[in-house]
């Protein structure tokens, strides 16, 4: 096991940079979860560390080693790809086997570490099949017995679930954050998916564009999003924006919005007076209010998911969902009043983005 | 509940995936019976009588075969055709293969290069057979040209005039012309191999070697083994390149069954023993095509209930 470090990473195809200056820590025993739209380059940074693709500018780190002109093979990681990668010709014993075999090891010690793999993952009754005899997550179990059997100081796993379906996704989630806790081996994780990264990160690292938007523990940033991107990329159904005008006056602060109405500011928020800005708050913050409380709503669509209930309403002419735990039978274009939790809205600057909290 | 045992026939016929197999295949079966059946058929017959141009025969039974059994020409062009086809299809495999995998390389001008590898497939073979025929030339040749100039030999090279040399000369000709179908062919199946599939290996450890050796190759066997049987089936029947290069001289050490066959049976006026040396390709086409039966079934690891 090692810490992987990353120093100020470049990486240009052409003149197009890709990744902009990224500088990541990852400690020994860490789960680190890269995550971020499509095209914010996580994918190119998880294959920059695994030696895929060369290093334009910069430093990465693997127990203290600078890796950067290193093959593949001697950086001690193994990999688990999006489409699992496996050798169609070969059984899945000699898929697990395929690492050792090249490197020369003993038989003994080769059945040894496929068979302990294969016990970890369930595989013992299928090592004899084919790649094409397998089911998805079999598949998936065979790629990750692939990287087992290495015993390598870093996991990296590229988007290893998006083919799976939604049920199995789920279930082979628990099965990887499982293994985590058993073999403890450092792992880099990539997805787009915010919510694995939120269930399985012991570290999240939000991309966009090739540069890092946060870093930071799973409740961490759901918390405290440094920006109105991390915002509203980190929670699902993801946080409301409504924008409007910081007003301080007599030591009070509200955002005023479009139609008179208007909602005090979140207890910490800086900003000045007359700043554009964004209120956000995030849907399941939001609770239904009476009389002049709270701001008024007309509701769209009620999608009720079994445990709760999603209400699509517009405050002011912008959409906006809020979930609730209670069942709710609205009809559409009933006029309803919502109230944000005023404790944990945000509030971010309209040009840069930016979080206004001291 | 016990089964009805009482259908009747027309009910059995019309549920047994059998008969209406049969049922659908008899178009196709008809027109390769017209098309296919008729000629071959008719040589076959041809073979079996004394038919000459100009004069129907009668039949004879196996005497023409008899005949080419004692007939010293016609074994050398068995001969010619069995080395001409091992000789130049081991060459078009491995130049073929070796091209395949350049041009699967991110080269500068791909597309290009993919482009101008197929010119001496598209080319007549009658043309490209016709530049052959002016570079091996005795005088003029400019491969002798060029190696005189060069200081390598003294004197021209008689490519056609010598019986080995002209073997080799039509092989280098055939091989030349047979590259591009072998090379485009083996491009495709490399495409069909995942690039996941090479990284993986790279991180598993394996050199550019064992990349090639554990996974392209063994990926790439279904493909060898169909582009490999019609290769060899093209060369075994080849025509047009012996006969506009030596027309199967000098004294017949070139001729292949095929241009013999024709020498005999249209030049020659004797149908009845050209058709008989045609027939004689059979035996050995049948070989290769069971051959290839075997090599092209599908491996293990190509079964499986879904991709």
């Amino acid at each position: 096991m090692a810490s992987v470090s990353i120093e100020g990473a470049q990486k240009q195809f052409g003149r197009t940079r890709v990744i902009r200056g990224i500088s990541i820590e990852i400690d020994d025993g860490e789960f680190c979860v890269l995550v971020g739209p499509s095209g914010c380059g996580k994918s190119t940074l998880l294959r920059m560390i695994a030696g895929l693709e060369e290093i334009s500018g910069g430093n990465i780190r693997i127990g203290g080693n600078v890796v950067n002109d290193m093959p593949p093979k001697e950086r001690d990681i193994a990999m688990v790809f999006q489409n699992y990668a496996l050798y169609p010709h070969m059984t899945v014993h000699d898929n697990m086997a395929f690492s050792l075999e090249l490197a020369k090891r003993e038989k003994a010690f080769i059945e040894e570490r496929v068979n302990k793999a294969a016990d970890i993952l369930g595989l013992n009754d299928l090592l004899q099949r084919f790649p094409r005899q397998l089911s998805g997550g079999q598949r998936q179990r065979v790629a990750m017995g692939r990287a087992i059997v290495r015993d390598p100081q870093v996991f990296l796993f590229d988007e290893p679930l998006s083919n799976l379906d939604a049920n199995l996704r789920v279930q082979m989630r628990t099965e990887i954050k499982a293994l985590h806790q058993r073999l403890k081996t450092t792992s880099i994780y990539v997805t787009h998916d915010q919510i694995e990264a939120m269930t399985m990160a012991d570290k999240i690292v939000v991309l966009r564009d090739g540069i890092v938007e946060q870093i930071g523990a799973p409740l961490e940033i759901y918390d405290n999003p440094a920006n109105q991107f991390v915002a509203g990329f980190i929670g699902s159904p993801s946080m409301n924006f409504l924008p409007g005008t910081l007003r301080r006056r007599d030591g009070a602060a509200r955002v005023d919005f479009d139609g008179g109405i208007s909602l005090p500011a979140p207890a910490n928020s800086t900003g000045e007076d007359g700043q554009k800005v964004f209120y956000g708050t995030r849907p399941e913050h939001i609770e239904l209010a009476t009389g002049t409380d709270g701001v008024p709503a007309e509701v769209l669509v009620v999608e009720p998911t079994g445990a709760n209930t999603e209400v699509f309403s517009t405050i002011a002419g912008v959409e906006i969902i809020a979930v609730f735990q209670e069942r709710h039978e609205f009809k559409p274009g009933l006029a309803i009043r919502l109230k944000p939790d005023a404790n944990r809205a945000h509030l971010f600057d309209a040009g840069s983005g930016a979080r206004l909290a001291a | 509940m016990p089964r009805p045992s009482n259908r009747s026939l027309l009910d059995r016929f019309n549920n047994s995936a059998d008969a209406l197999g049969l049922i659908f295949m008899l178009p196709a079966a008809s027109i390769l019976l017209v098309f296919l059946t008729y000629p071959l058929g008719l040589g076959l017959w041809l073979g079996l009588t004394d038919t000459k141009i100009g004069r129907p025969g009668v039949f004879i039974g196996l005497a023409n075969y008899e005949s080419l059994f004692k007939d010293s020409v016609f074994w050398m062009s068995v001969f010619n055709t069995m080395g001409y086809t091992a000789v130049a299809s081991v060459f078009k495999f491995m130049l073929g293969l070796i091209l395949a995998l350049l041009l699967n390389q991110n080269i500068a001008l791909k597309s290009f290069m993919r482009a101008i590898l197929l010119l001496p497939w598209i080319v007549p073979t009658t043309l490209s057979a016709i530049a052959f025929w002016w570079m091996y030339d005795s005088q003029f040749s400019i491969i002798s040209w060029a190696l005189m100039k060069a200081g390598l030999i003294s004197t021209n090279i008689d490519f056609l005039g010598n019986s080995w040399n002209a073997r080799l000369s039509v092989v280098a000709a055939n091989i030349w012309r047979g590259i591009p179908f072998v090379a485009i062919s083996l491009l495709a199946g490399l495409q069909t191999i995942s690039p996941s599939l090479y990284e993986a290996a790279t991180i598993d450890g394996a050199t550019r070697w064992q990349n090639f050796r554990y996974i392209t190759y063994p990926l790439l066997t279904p493909i060898i083994a169909i582009v490999m049987t019609f290769s060899v089936l093209f060369t075994f029947t080849d025509f047009q390149l012996i006969y506009v290069i030596t027309r199967g001289g000098p004294v017949n050490a070139t001729h292949l069954m095929a241009t013999l066959s024709f020498q005999r049976a249209i030049p020659g006026g004797q149908l009845a023993e050209g058709a008989a040396i045609a027939m004689a390709m059979v035996p050995f086409l049948v070989a290769a095509i069971l051959i290839s039966f075997f090599g092209l079934q599908r491996r293990a690891w190509q079964q499986g209930s879904k991709d």
